[in-house]
């Protein structure tokens, strides 16, 4: 009942439709601002998980590949060391990279030096405009200008079910934490869990011969792990 | 014989004249010097008021806007999280390492030459590290939380990382300002001692008397001076390295390809003495046309100065040609995409101006004692220089963040008018501290030049000069 937790995530890309279902819930969840046409434009999208889109082929014969990415939760993450106040640093308990909001003074070097280019940055104050305003999460802060915010695995959500288990004085479910993007996409790209436990569908999922991560070759250690067989492997594990 | 004779005269008159060896009594080098600090003219006063302007219109005006709107005003954007602002702090740094560098090492080695221009270096280093220092500050997205970068004990028992290189940089900045300060205020002592005992009342007065710390020139004062000078300059220049140094590893800690770089360190120290020994140059030419300082600063200063900057220019391209090379034979897909951005990308038409003001012009022109002599000549060559070392700086900078290993989220950085003020702003800072202090303080260390006039006779051995100098420490 205490044991540890290792939040995981696996992101099946041969299931992946390129849909935004994921973008969308997050931003909802997360109280994440909308930033306007002319902002994401100039590349200040606040997207914690993004649906980055290659090409591949050339025309006609060309085919888009779709590649959510968010933040990793680097287990030796780069961010976490360059913070000079330690507003991002690694949570132990949860094996999660956490960015305390009222600490950051934005030097934003944390930054830079993620490889993923998963954090986004308040460039102004966060600003929702009607009807948004009725729909904020009170379980998640709204971020004031001049600081950097990432996916947080919804910690929220994994919150809520730690204190709900131990209330009912039980082990946590599998399947019973879902982040907002998980619980949003239709084709089951996603799945979340713990890789402790060895009967987890993350866990399952993650033994896979089509796992691969991100830039693995960094020695981060990532806790999103990525399925791709391509057409050969359809349907397999 | 009366051949020899007059080669043997004009031997000793260039002796002389590189030497300062034409002495002027000491009273009318005195009088020169506060003549230079007490008039200023109309156009002094303009130029005053203009630079007072755009200081304002900068850091008062500007940075102000950007702090109440968000760091939005400013060009920078995912992935390009780091702009001008940082180009800007780290160009600062280099220019404060011509003070050091001209005053401390030359002094540690005895170069003679360097007499007459400590000061003006050492007064650069000052205050271009209070401009550098800004940066940071202006850079940070919650610049009022600023302080929580201090490791101050507090109730929450809250302590700033020091993993972190940007912690490591801070106290860099404070200990070398705190350091060329003091580094910068001893050899003034004896000066504003003169000062005061020159100006019979006034404000003047009154400052001077303060600040000459009760100076009176007696042989224990003197000798614990020369003591602490000769401490403060050893010590000065590992600090003067270990600062630029740890600018460098700002970049060459991370992951960030085109940063992560072992040979950082040296390479961005030997660029801060390139760019701030050509710095030195050229305000030493301004002040030399503008107050009127010819005796002091000679030709042959100046063909000194360019003989250094001509080195630095052959070690700052060694060290570019090595880590371009390495970047180059690793062949990972990401290093080559920053040096085709180099080459034929947005930042081409910038990386190849940097080429031809850091190594082109320079190895075609110092070389040439006509070139290092003539003011106009050097001027061009030495504004040059620092063209190239702040567009070598944008480029490691704001060119590198816009190529990462994750192609889709690559991006452009063009700076916001908003930037361009505040730079503009904290260049008029350091140009309009300059300029007041100029008129506040001797620019010259008269009691330096004087030590060595006194210090240097000219023997004859055989049939010819030789300049001799007696350790006078």
């Amino acid at each position: 009942m205490n044991r540890e937790h290792k939040w995981t995530m696996v992101i099946d890309l041969d299931r992946c439709t390129g849909c935004q279902a994921c973008v969308v819930a997050c931003h909802a969840e997360n109280n994440v601002p909308v930033v306007g046409e002319e902002e994401v434009l100039r590349g200040r999208a606040m997207h914690w998980i993004r649906i980055a889109r290659y090409w591949e082929g050339e025309y006609p014969d060309v085919r888009a590949r779709f590649l959510p990415i968010l933040c990793q939760q680097c287990e030796r993450a780069p961010c976490e060391p360059v913070c000079p106040v330690f507003a991002t640093y690694h949570n132990t308990q949860d094996h999660l990279n956490v960015q305390v909001y009222n600490r950051c003074i934005g030097t934003r070097y944390c930054a830079n030096n993620c490889p993923y280019i998963a954090r986004v940055f308040n460039w102004f104050t966060p600003y929702f405009p009607e009807p948004l305003t009725e729909q904020l999460n009170p379980d998640v802060t709204v971020r004031e200008r001049g600081i950097m915010e990432k996916c947080t695995f919804c910690i929220q959500r994994i919150r809520r079910v730690e204190e709900r288990a131990r209330a009912e004085a039980r082990p946590i479910a599998d399947g019973e934490v879902q982040p907002a993007c998980v619980q949003s996409c239709p084709t089951e790209a996603l799945v979340f869990g713990d890789l402790n436990d060895p009967d987890s569908r993350v866990a399952r999922l993650a033994k896979s011969r089509r796992r691969f991560r991100l830039l693995e070759e960094l020695g981060t250690e990532p806790a999103v792990i990525y399925l791709k067989g391509g057409e050969a492997y359809v349907g397999a594990d | 014989m009366s051949v020899q004779t007059e080669s043997l005269t004009l031997v000793e008159a260039e002796h002389r004249r590189k030497l300062l060896l034409d002495p002027i009594p000491v009273e009318e080098m005195n009088r020169t010097i506060l003549r230079a600090m007490t008039t200023t003219g109309r156009g002094y006063w303009i130029t005053v008021a203009i630079l007072a302007l755009l200081v304002l219109i900068g850091l008062g005006g500007a940075w102000v806007y950007q702090m109440i709107w968000g760091m939005g005003v400013a060009g920078i954007r995912r992935p390009v999280f780091w702009g001008v602002y940082i180009a800007n702090f780290v160009f600062w740094i280099g220019i404060s390492h011509s003070g050091t560098f001209v005053s401390a090492i030359l002094r540690v080695f005895k170069a003679e030459f360097r007499r007459p221009i400590t000061r003006a270096s050492e007064m650069m280093t000052t205050f271009a590290l209070i401009t550098a220092g800004m940066y940071p500050l202006i850079h940070l997205g919650r610049t009022w939380r600023f302080y929580w970068m201090i490791p101050y004990p507090n109730q929450r028992q809250l302590w700033p990382n020091f993993h972190s290189p940007l912690m490591w940089d801070m106290m860099a900045i404070f200990t070398y300002l705190i350091g060329s300060t003091l580094y910068l205020y001893l050899p003034l002592i004896p000066d504003l001692a003169m000062a005061r005992d020159h100006c019979v009342r006034g404000w003047r007065r009154k400052l001077y008397r303060i600040l000459a710390l009760g100076w009176r020139g007696t042989e224990g004062q003197w000798s614990h001076l020369q003591t602490a000078i000769t401490i403060f300059a050893f010590v000065i220049i590992p600090v003067m390295f270990s600062v630029h140094t740890i600018v460098s590893w700002d970049f060459g800690m991370t992951m960030v390809p085109g940063w992560s770089s072992s040979i950082f360190g040296p390479y961005f120290v030997t660029g801060a003495i390139f760019s701030g020994v050509s710095a030195v140059a050229t305000v030493l030419l301004i002040v030399r046309k503008t107050m009127h300082l010819d005796y002091f600063l000679r030709e042959e200063h100046f063909d000194a100065l360019g003989k250094l900057i001509l080195v630095f220019s052959f070690a700052w391209t060694y060290f570019f040609f090595a880590d371009y090379l390495t970047e180059w034979y690793g062949g990972e897909a990401v290093g080559h995409q920053i040096l085709t951005l180099q080459a034929r990308g947005p930042v081409a038409p910038l990386w190849y101006t940097m080429l031809a003001t850091n190594i082109l012009i320079p190895w075609l022109t110092l070389w040439n004692k006509k070139v290092r002599t003539s003011p106009t000549a050097l001027l061009l060559v030495t504004l040059g220089v620092n063209v190239g070392m702040y567009i070598e700086r944008y480029i490691i900078v704001a060119g590198f963040l816009t190529r990462n290993r994750m192609p889709f989220d690559w991006g452009a950085y063009n700076p916001s008018p908003v930037e361009l003020l505040i730079s503009i702003g904290s260049l008029s800072l350091f140009v309009l501290l300059y300029a007041l202090v100029s008129r506040l303080i001797p620019l010259v260390p008269v009691w330096e030049v004087h030590e060595g006039q006194i210090a240097h006779t000219l023997r004859r051995i055989g049939r010819t000069l030789v300049p001799s100098v007696a350790e006078m420490e």
